[in-house]
């Protein structure tokens, strides 16, 4: 989100915080990204919800 | 014939109920005691709350799902439970008082061979003066809350398109509340709504927590590997409030509301306030309010409930300093520790101890998320308490062949950072122990490769998907129990 640039205050908390690249944001929508993280975080998801139990 | 009785239909009552039916039905009579006549979705409640879903969407009437299962329904509240029965009969029972149109107000006792207690968190409003939908801020903890914080939010953006600068301030709503996910889902949500109509401009959004660092969340913060670097979940938090345009005040302990003002005492004991033209603040949870009685009518309370009026179970309550927390502390089973055939699932039960370290004020006051049990969890031990009454009521042997302690559990969150099919955004944190073990995993207290913080549209559409699958799921439909918890 561009606002956050400016709202950000020399030495307030939010200063200190870091902020995805234009790069980071992108592949954050890319849709065959998000295609390939969706079935590996299910993956994910799932193994770690059945391993839990007995 | 063994008859069993689940109290509440929340993700943990609702689910161990539909283990029972799916087993026992034929030859056991299952019981379900909710004062609601609705299943709600809990997690999907955030989209009431920005008007991106309705309250139907996410909740659907109980009793024809229990007539299909076979369940015995009632709709009343459970206001006490009698484990050794009274000077009229010998065996356990419940006493509930009806809320149903029909039969309001009507008390019965409900005879029981196993209890299940399930009947989730009092949302304690109470414990904050000037909290909630009936005073000064919103919740998004029920469809109706969510609706009516919708309402209110949609005025405030109204007032922005006119021109107006709004303040939203929006997090924990009492010293030790928990849940901070779902407050961090609706900030990030009411940021997005907000950039979509191009009003930030005129908005001011703050983020307000009794977490000792962002992204504790309740459970301690956890370590995220990713991009070459292991980083606190404190750096994601900020990052994405930063990314968002939210400030935040953190270490904060509400302490009253007043119309557009909120009261608070930080960790150094400094008493301050700040104005808001929204808030949402979650409370405080407490146990449902249930009392315990002995055969003699005598008050047991004390013994079966801890006193935050959770059901003590099979953990450790010693009193013990944060130092001297073990992950064996945590319960395998949540049996009663006083009754055998008694157990509470989900929220009900009450935790041997935080997860997130104590922290109070100098003036004495604790400032600290108490510890959460989200959905995933919730589900997996109303799954397997019902697994192992299903087995002790098949072969007479109480053996607890199925165990699911939160030291040993993983669990996956998913924050909602905005809808939509291509924009949508969420992050998917998973973390594995939920409880950290420092024994088993010195360095980070948890397994760190099992330990994701990524956000994404694939997180958008996994949140979606789970709405609908869990929805599928809880209405009992063909395969529903091929779904995991």
């Amino acid at each position: 989100m561009k606002n956050s640039i400016k709202k950000t205050t020399p030495y307030s908390d939010m200063s200190f915080a870091t902020e995805p690249t234009r790069m980071v944001r992108f592949m954050r929508s890319f849709f065959i990204f998000q295609i390939y993280n969706f079935f590996k975080l299910n993956l994910k998801v799932m193994r770690i919800v059945v391993g839990g139990h007995s | 014939m063994a008859k069993v009785v689940v109290l509440g239909a929340g993700i943990s009552g609702h689910t161990a109920v539909s283990y029972l039916s799916k087993y026992l039905k034929k030859d056991h009579e299952v019981v379900m005691v909710s004062p609601n006549s609705n299943y709600q979705w809990v997690p999907s409640n955030i989209w009431v709350g920005v008007g991106l879903m309705t309250p139907d969407q996410v909740k659907f009437k109980l009793a024809p799902v229990y007539k299909k299962m076979g369940v015995n329904y009632k709709q009343a509240l459970a206001v006490s439970i009698h484990p050794e029965g009274d000077t009229e009969q010998k065996q356990g029972f419940v006493t509930i008082k009806y809320v149903s149109e029909d039969k309001k107000d009507t008390i019965e006792k409900v005879s029981y061979d196993y209890l299940i207690n399930a009947t989730g968190p009092k949302l304690n409003f109470e414990g904050t003066e000037g909290l909630g939908p009936k005073y000064f801020t919103e919740s998004v903890c029920t469809y109706d809350h969510a609706s009516h914080a919708w309402t209110k939010l949609k005025s405030a953006l109204e007032k922005m398109e006119n021109g107006e600068k709004q303040t939203f301030l929006i997090g924990t709503g009492h010293p030790l509340a928990t849940c901070q996910g779902a407050a961090f889902e609706y900030v990030l949500n009411i940021a997005f709504e907000i950039k979509k109509r191009k009003l930030l401009h005129l908005a001011e959004m703050i983020w307000i927590t009794n977490e000792y660092e962002l992204g504790d969340f309740g459970m301690g913060g956890a370590y995220i590997k990713r991009n070459g670097y292991v980083t606190p979940t404190k750096i994601f938090a900020e990052s994405i409030l930063k990314e968002y345009g939210i400030r935040w005040i953190k270490r904060a302990g509400v302490q009253k509301i007043e119309k557009g003002v909120a009261y608070f005492e930080n960790l150094e004991g400094e008493h301050k306030t700040v104005n808001f033209d929204f808030a949402m603040l979650i409370p405080g949870f407490a146990g449902a309010g249930m009392k315990a009685f002995n055969k003699n009518n005598e008050d047991i309370s004390a013994e079966v409930f801890a006193a935050n009026g959770m059901m003590k179970v099979d953990a450790d309550y010693t009193p013990k300093p944060y130092e001297e927390w073990k992950a064996e502390d945590w319960p395998l089973t949540y049996q009663s520790v006083k009754y055998d055939n008694v157990y509470a699932a989900g929220i009900a039960f009450a935790p041997p101890h935080g997860m997130s370290k104590p922290m109070q004020s100098p003036n004495g006051t604790k400032i600290f998320p108490t510890p959460p049990r989200t959905g995933m969890p919730s589900g997996v031990i109303g799954k397997i308490v019902a697994q192992n009454i299903i087995h002790t009521i098949k072969t007479g042997k109480i053996e607890h062949k199925h165990k699911a302690s939160m030291a040993s559990m993983g669990a996956a969150c998913i924050v909602s950072a905005g809808y939509g099919i291509s924009k949508g955004q969420a992050a998917v944190m998973t973390v594995n122990p939920i409880v950290p073990d420092w024994e088993k995993y010195p360095k980070w207290g948890r397994n760190i490769n099992d330990t994701v913080g990524v956000v994404g549209t694939a997180g958008h559409w996994m949140k979606l998907f789970m709405h609908y699958m869990f929805i599928y799921k809880a209405k009992a439909k063909p395969f529903w129990w091929l779904i995991p918890e």
